[in-house]
């Protein structure tokens, strides 16, 4: 116990030092925007989650997805676009292709050059709206 | 080279080539289907856990198999396992045990068939922890030494658990953390290796279970593991634990080092040494 008290002050301390919003340790808007178009290159290459976007504006798929990481990731910016379950309605996405959709945004991280302890808090801030987006 | 050790081999090389493979269920995110312990559950290496052992999503299934090796001072455990996972909600799995005794000679021999319910969550988005409860049947190949040490049953027994997970994205300095905790309702002395109850106790008594890592990347986990055990036999049974790092370059294959630590067993004091455990998946 002598051992775990200095470690979880360190923790503790750790966490309520932490007051930057994950939206300005990304760096901001730039940083936003080029984990969205990396996300989008990476789901034109990939035809399972390509078929989910048939029909689909791209355009205003990227601005209200900016949006969306730009508010929940704590930046300047509202969602100004429909509820997840409106979007997702009749799409009929499962599980598995879900997941596939994590690693895509993943992927799209990393090539944004987002560290893997950055890329973690904005799955994090992402996460709640998975019960939206799943099997509607 | 002895025969367990190439046996090992030979079966740590099927798995690669299997897990080569393009048909295997991916539907789970990579480290969220945990590892195989050493009764042949999904879990942690000592603990069974409640994920579901392979990747198969809600819409998917699949199949695993797992060899592992524990050796201490005195005694070196093999384990060869196999499971099914039906649509991330039931898991089947038999593991074949063989027990060495290094010092004294002879060895002891245990098949472990196992179920598992997942009965809420997601490891990873679900509000609340993943929960399953699950039962391991455990039977002897041979119960003469489990008879000698005193054992009040020296054929069979049955391990019954409930099992809490939940994954913590960017929980510690933005590293996702693990961790796990299991009750067990056991009478098994030594996990059953030395039989079931014994002088001291005959009944059924509830055993803490836990495990806790890091995720210092998407390929690599670091951890602790306990393991509460009964003492049945009088013979001074020390709980388990271990300190573990697991290495999971992809969904199909993922291979666990650890110090383990398992006490007293049978009268040998202190018995401590590396767990070596390669997990591959069949489709």
């Amino acid at each position: 116990m002598k051992v775990f008290l200095p470690i979880l002050c360190f923790i503790l301390s750790a966490c309520a030092s932490t007051h930057t919003s994950v939206y300005e340790q990304l760096g901001g808007q730039q940083k936003v925007t080029e984990i969205v178009d990396n996300f989008v290159t990476e789901i034109e290459f990939d035809q399972t989650i390509l078929a989910y976007f048939n029909g689909a504006n791209i355009d205003r798929f990227k601005e209200k997805l900016s949006e969306q990481i730009c508010q929940r990731t704590g930046g300047p910016c509202s969602y100004t676009g429909d509820t997840m379950t409106q979007v997702h309605q009749g799409m009929n996405i499962t599980e598995a292709d879900f997941n596939r959709t994590v690693d895509l945004l993943i992927n799209a991280m990393t090539k944004a050059d987002v560290p893997h302890p950055l890329q973690n808090k904005v799955l994090q801030v992402l996460a709640p709206t998975r019960k939206e987006m799943l099997y509607q | 080279m002895s025969k367990c050790v190439s046996i090992h081999f030979i079966f740590m090389l099927l798995l690669i080539e299997f897990s080569q493979m393009a048909l295997a269920a991916d539907g789970k995110l990579i480290g969220t289907a945990g590892l195989t312990q050493v009764e042949g559950s999904g879990g942690g290496g000592i603990v069974p856990w409640a994920t579901i052992s392979g990747y198969d999503s809600r819409d998917q299934i699949s199949a695993t198999a797992t060899a592992t090796q524990v050796d201490v001072d005195d005694y070196r455990l093999n384990v060869l396992a196999a499971s099914l996972s039906l649509y991330d909600r039931v898991e089947l799995s038999i593991a074949h045990q063989r027990f060495d005794l290094k010092s004294l000679g002879g060895e002891i021999k245990q098949n472990v068939f196992g179920l598992k319910y997942r009965v809420y969550g997601d490891v990873v988005f679900s509000d609340w922890p993943q929960i399953s409860v699950g039962l391991q049947h455990k039977r002897l190949e041979n119960g003469a030494i489990a008879a000698a040490v005193g054992a009040d049953n020296s054929s069979s027994g049955t391990d019954f658990y409930v099992a809490a997970t939940k994954v913590h994205l960017g929980a510690i300095g933005g590293y996702n953390a693990v961790w796990n905790l299991a009750a067990r309702a056991t009478k098994a002395n030594q996990m059953g290796l030395l039989g079931y109850g014994g002088v001291q106790n005959s009944s059924y008594e509830l055993m803490l279970e836990a495990s806790a890592g890091i995720l210092f990347s998407r390929h690599l986990a670091v951890g602790v593991e306990y393991r509460q055990k009964p003492d049945n036999l009088g013979l001074g049974e020390d709980d388990w634990m271990d300190f573990f790092v697991a290495y999971i370059p992809s969904k199909n294959f993922n291979m666990t080092l650890a110090w383990a630590d398992l006490g007293s067993i049978a009268g040998a004091q202190g018995q401590k040494g590396l767990y070596l455990s390669f997990n591959g998946q069949l489709w």
